[in-house]
């Protein structure tokens, strides 16, 4: 799934955005709400939270690698 | 927080300084009540937070408790600096010998409260300093312990009272400056204090503000004077636009992005940093320009709030252009600003590059703020360039100024 805002855009892989535990962790540790568990116990991204990231890198450090990216689309879509 | 006069008389005369006999009546039957307690000619005076009372005819004088209720029906119907009166304050019409002037007032470069007595009362103290200097007494005092009667004694003796006038003023403006720091007042003045035929001295007039963030510590005086809670107290009532960005500020808990003052000119201003908003806004006016507004932005503020105020600002009809500037900046992200602000002209529909006169916000994680900035062809300016400069260069790029 991707989720995208002016400045920053975020992907986390579906296979990570299925996994409810790891669901809850984002959700718990990004300060800015860009995270959320649905209804489903799944992964979903809040659109307008995106732009509020702070490139903390909480959410990098609380998946595996490569399951969530962290795009800066004004510094030509660098990764986080 | 500013205090009507009924209210200002009441804490006058709570502190022991002796004040006339006055009322507040918001019917003319209340003023007429008040009036046969005062039994005797009445001056019937509009109770609203701005001055020119006088001139709009605010200030009535009765003989009889009859009149002071006609001019009570009078008085409450009209407008002064754009207020209608809470009431009116039936006031004894004392015959005074002469009229002095004593007050405390905060300074804020001292970091002290400043003494002022003069033997020239009735006008406004800045006149009698202008032409009469000799005439007015000053004196910083201690916020923490007590006036002497002695230092009262010096500041009013050195405008040339002497004798038993001297010994009578003295425990007023005593009583004055310890009801100041009592009720954390940034401006406590009394004028004039009256001289009666008998040699007793009065007050007749008071104006009170109170520290705004002392407001809680005074809750059981605010209680029994009938202030509300929800009043703002301001010399005039906050604009649309003002509301608008008090909304922005409060709708969001991160930082501050608000604090909003309207003006009238061209070039809106997002600035902020610990009295750079003060510095910067009067940095614009020297430099010629018309700012459109005041506000304050820090303490890292949200994309979603510093874009709200942007927003505001940018749609503020007679807005050109914007200057983002701050001081350098720790506490505040320099690229959520530029977030912000960038995303506000995109969503309006305008192009930050054209919108956005100049950006100069130093400070944390500058670099990545510059990287936004440079994305969107945005004037920017590091540390090396001074707040002033910046200024200056925005005035231009709006072609105004010198």
């Amino acid at each position: 799934m991707r989720a995208e805002g002016i400045f920053i855009a975020v992907e986390v892989e579906d296979g990570a955005a299925a996994d409810q535990a790891l669901a809850a962790k984002l959700t718990e540790v990004c300060p800015v709400d860009i995270f959320a568990v649905a209804s489903s116990g799944e992964l979903e991204l809040v659109d307008k939270n995106i732009d509020e990231c702070v490139l903390c890198r909480l959410c990098l450090d609380a998946a595996p690698e490569g399951a969530v990216t962290i795009i800066k689309r004004y510094d030509n879509d660098a990764q986080l | 927080m500013r205090f009507y006069e009924y209210e200002a008389r009441e804490i006058v005369r709570r502190a022991g300084i002796p004040v006339t006999e006055f009322g507040f009546a918001t019917t003319p039957e209340e003023a007429k009540a008040a009036a046969e307690k005062i039994d005797g000619p009445s001056v019937v005076k509009s109770q609203v937070l701005s001055g020119g009372r006088m001139k709009a005819g605010g200030v009535q004088f009765a003989d009889t408790p009859d009149e002071a209720a006609a001019h009570t029906v009078d008085v409450l119907k009209i407008e002064i600096g754009g207020q209608m009166p809470r009431g009116v304050l039936v006031d004894t019409k004392a015959e005074v010998e002469q009229e002095y002037y004593a007050g405390v007032v905060w300074d804020g470069t001292a970091k002290q409260p400043v003494i002022i007595f003069s033997p020239v009362g009735g006008i406004d103290i800045e006149q009698v300093a202008e032409e009469q200097p000799d005439k007015v007494g000053r004196r910083h005092i201690s916020n923490l312990r007590p006036l002497t009667g002695f230092e009262a004694k010096e500041v009013i003796a050195s405008t040339g009272v002497t004798g038993s006038e001297l010994n009578k003023l003295v425990p007023i403006v005593t009583k004055l400056a310890q009801l100041f720091i009592d009720n954390d007042m940034t401006l406590a003045e009394i004028n004039p204090i009256g001289r009666l035929a008998d040699g007793s001295f009065i007050a007749l007039d008071a104006h009170m503000d109170m520290e705004n963030e002392a407001r809680g510590r005074h809750k059981k005086l605010l209680a029994e004077l009938g202030v509300g809670d929800d009043e703002t107290r301001e010399a005039r009532e906050p604009t649309a636009f003002e509301l608008a960005g008090e909304a922005v500020d409060s709708e969001d808990h991160r930082g501050v992005a608000g604090n909003v003052t309207e003006f009238d000119g061209n070039l809106g201003l997002v600035i902020g940093a610990g009295g750079g908003s003060l510095t910067l806004f009067d940095a614009v006016r020297a430099h010629g320009g018309k700012p459109a507004n005041y506000c304050e932005i820090g303490g890292n503020p949200s994309v979603s709030k510093t874009c709200g105020l942007a927003k505001l600002v940018l749609q503020k009809p007679g807005v050109d252009k914007i200057a983002v500037m701050m001081s350098i900046v720790s506490n505040t992200r320099v690229d959520i600003v530029a977030r912000g602000v960038i995303k506000a002209c995109l969503e309006l529909g305008m192009d930050p590059s054209e919108k956005i006169a100049i950006f100069r916000i130093p400070g944390a994680w500058e670099d990545e703020g510059f990287k936004i900035l440079d994305a969107y062809g945005v004037e920017y300016a590091d540390r090396s360039v001074s707040m002033h400069e910046a200024a200056k260069r925005a005035v231009e790029k709006i072609g105004a100024g010198s």
